[in-house]
């Protein structure tokens, strides 16, 4: 269970990267990527997915 | 004057009539707030001043002469504003939220140091996005004032917010010595918040409707009594959206007075289906400039308001109203190589400056003073366009005008009430016929407009609209000018040679603005 950014949506503001708890979201060639193997969804941890939470772009999706 | 850098070469304005003239007298009687000497306005504690008066964006007066620079730095936002979308980004769209480049800390603190080489009147550095300043924690927007004020402490720091997140920061921003910040605030009701705001991120969790406005209206009132009980000085910007909150402005502007902001700055909503905003997609209307004044001369006496923002680029760079910034790209300022930061000339620049002032509030008071005695209190002020580059004089052709500073002038004084963007008529030499048309909708509400120069075609059409073209005050200072002028239309007036141009209104242009510095 992991989430993914549509980098194609994505505007590379990197809010995401910031309100990530795991430290699974890098900047990867020109825009912000999610390693599945980090990500919990943010289950246990907060109520809902942090970055498709702030994403002003909503491109933070399930994989 | 002969070791002093002139105006006139700073700003490439040509040469500059009377210029080394020495101030005329102090006239005895003065009826101006702003009158006095270069110690700043009566109204005004000595230590406000001092912060403010190089600051472009915070003093109307420095803004003819000071410029102040955007570094995009800030790209991550915490809230959705109906009124911006900052996928959208067009190196010719001058407007908030929209930039070229964004900036790493590394990139901007470069691009600082060349710019403050390049350009001498740079006093000012802000942050304002192209998201929050505040956001994903104001890592970058701190990281970047913290180099800075190493490298060139003489800058002056602003940054530019929400407010959600401000509560947070407010420590942050004083051991910064960050002395200016701007906050955005649209509302105090969150009922009217609903309807510009269609969500907020804030503790973990994204929240809609009346609960997020709700939320955002705390923190906005709770970071703008943190501010001004630390002393900085707090500017509020409205954008005003017709129909939403355009009337209650006016309570947003006594709510923010009583909680010590120190200006307000009621802005038109900028909104065009091709920025793909909601509000452009759902044809919500800007105001007309008429709409906007009265609303601003209707908050007077409130919170002081602030009417020469030129809502400019969050990667902006210059005087307002100019746009240097892809002189400065980070291709070119990487090519730069490393950058040493000489305060010299900004040093000189200043002192010029200084000079300048105590010459300038003397003869405003006269000019004043002279038609306070000769001309009656019935006649109605009226609006004038200039065409000016800086440096409070009129000084610009009218056919290279990307914008007109419009003043007020009546038997009160002359003050400066707001600019209108417009498409420069004259490029390459020839007409643009179209170009012309925008300009007289952009000043339909205006009586006359100074020009340096102005073509033989143009003057006609002007004439013709109503609009009288004078140019017999090429180079010399505004407000005295206007003055001069003012004098002269109400005697015209009551020798029934003219009539009074009422009832007028005129067009905020929003679309792409592709005037560039020549």
């Amino acid at each position: 269970m992991a989430y993914k950014i549509k980098a194609s949506d994505c505007t590379a503001c990197g809010a995401c990267e910031a309100e990530c708890p795991n430290n699974a979201i890098s900047f990867k060639k020109g825009a912000y990527a999610i390693n599945a193997d980090l990500c919990t969804e943010c289950k246990g941890q907060f109520s809902s997915p942090q970055c498709a939470s702030v994403c002003p772009a909503d491109c933070c999706v399930p994989a | 004057m002969a070791n002093v850098i002139s105006l006139d070469s700073i700003l490439g304005v040509g040469e500059l009539k009377a210029a080394a003239e020495a101030p005329p007298a102090a006239a005895s009687g003065c009826a101006s707030s702003s009158c006095g000497s270069s110690d700043g306005p009566a109204d005004m504690a000595p230590e406000v001043w001092e912060k403010v008066k190089n600051h472009p964006c915070y003093s109307e007066e420095a803004h003819h002469y000071f410029a102040r620079m955007h570094v995009a730095v800030a790209p991550a936002c915490n809230i959705q504003c109906n009124y911006c979308n900052r996928k959208y980004d067009c190196s010719n769209e001058s407007r908030p939220g929209v930039v070229s480049e964004k900036l790493t800390p590394d990139q901007a603190l470069r691009k600082i140091l060349a710019v403050a080489q390049e350009i001498p009147q740079l006093s000012v550095i802000g942050i304002a996005g192209p998201g929050d300043s505040l956001a994903a924690g104001g890592k970058n927007t701190f990281k970047t004032f913290e180099m800075l004020a190493k490298k060139a402490p003489d800058l002056k720091l602003c940054l530019s917010t929400n407010g959600l997140a401000l509560p947070d920061h407010v420590d942050t921003i004083a051991n910064y010595n960050i002395d200016h910040v701007t906050i955005t605030i649209n509302m105090v009701d969150p009922e009217v918040g609903q309807h510009i705001y269609p969500w907020i991120f804030h503790d973990h969790k994204r929240w809609t409707g009346l609960d997020a406005a709700k939320i955002l209206h705390e923190r906005q009132m709770l970071g703008l009594e943190m501010l001004t009980s630390r002393g900085i000085l707090v500017k509020v910007n409205s954008v005003m959206i017709p129909g939403i909150n355009d009337e209650h402005l006016m309570d947003v502007n006594k709510a923010v007075k009583s909680r010590g902001a120190f200006l307000h700055n009621i802005m038109p909503l900028i909104s065009d289906p091709a920025h793909g905003t909601h509000f452009g997609l759902t044809g919500q209307r800007g105001p007309t400039a008429q709409e906007l004044k009265v609303l601003q001369d209707q908050c007077e006496g409130g919170a002081k308001l602030m009417r020469h923002c030129r809502q400019c680029r969050a990667d902006a760079v210059g005087l307002l109203g100019e746009d240097r910034g892809s002189e400065f790209t980070i291709d070119r300022i990487e090519a730069m190589g490393e950058v040493e930061y000489d305060q010299e000339a900004a040093r000189t620049y200043r002192e010029h400056v200084e000079g300048e002032r105590a010459g300038r509030h003397a003869a405003k008071a006269a000019a004043q003073a002279d038609v306070a005695e000769t001309v009656g209190t019935a006649v109605q002020p009226i609006l004038i366009a200039v065409a000016t580059k800086g440096g409070e004089r009129i000084n610009e052709h009218f056919g290279h005008a990307k914008e007109f500073q419009i003043y007020e002038v009546g038997p009160k004084g002359a003050k400066f009430v707001g600019h209108r963007r417009v498409d420069q008529y004259c490029e390459g030499g020839s007409g643009d016929e179209d170009a012309l048309g925008g300009v007289l909708s952009a000043i339909n509400d205006c009586t006359a407009v100074f020009v340096a120069k102005i073509g033989g075609c143009p003057s006609t059409s002007l004439k013709d609209a109503g609009i009288e073209p004078v140019d017999r005050f090429a180079f010399e200072y505004i407000e005295e000018s206007a003055l001069t002028y003012f004098k002269d239309y109400a005697e015209r007036l009551g020798q029934g040679a003219i009539n009074a141009r009422e009832g007028q209104d005129a067009v905020i242009r929003t679309g792409a603005f592709t005037a560039r510095r020549a």
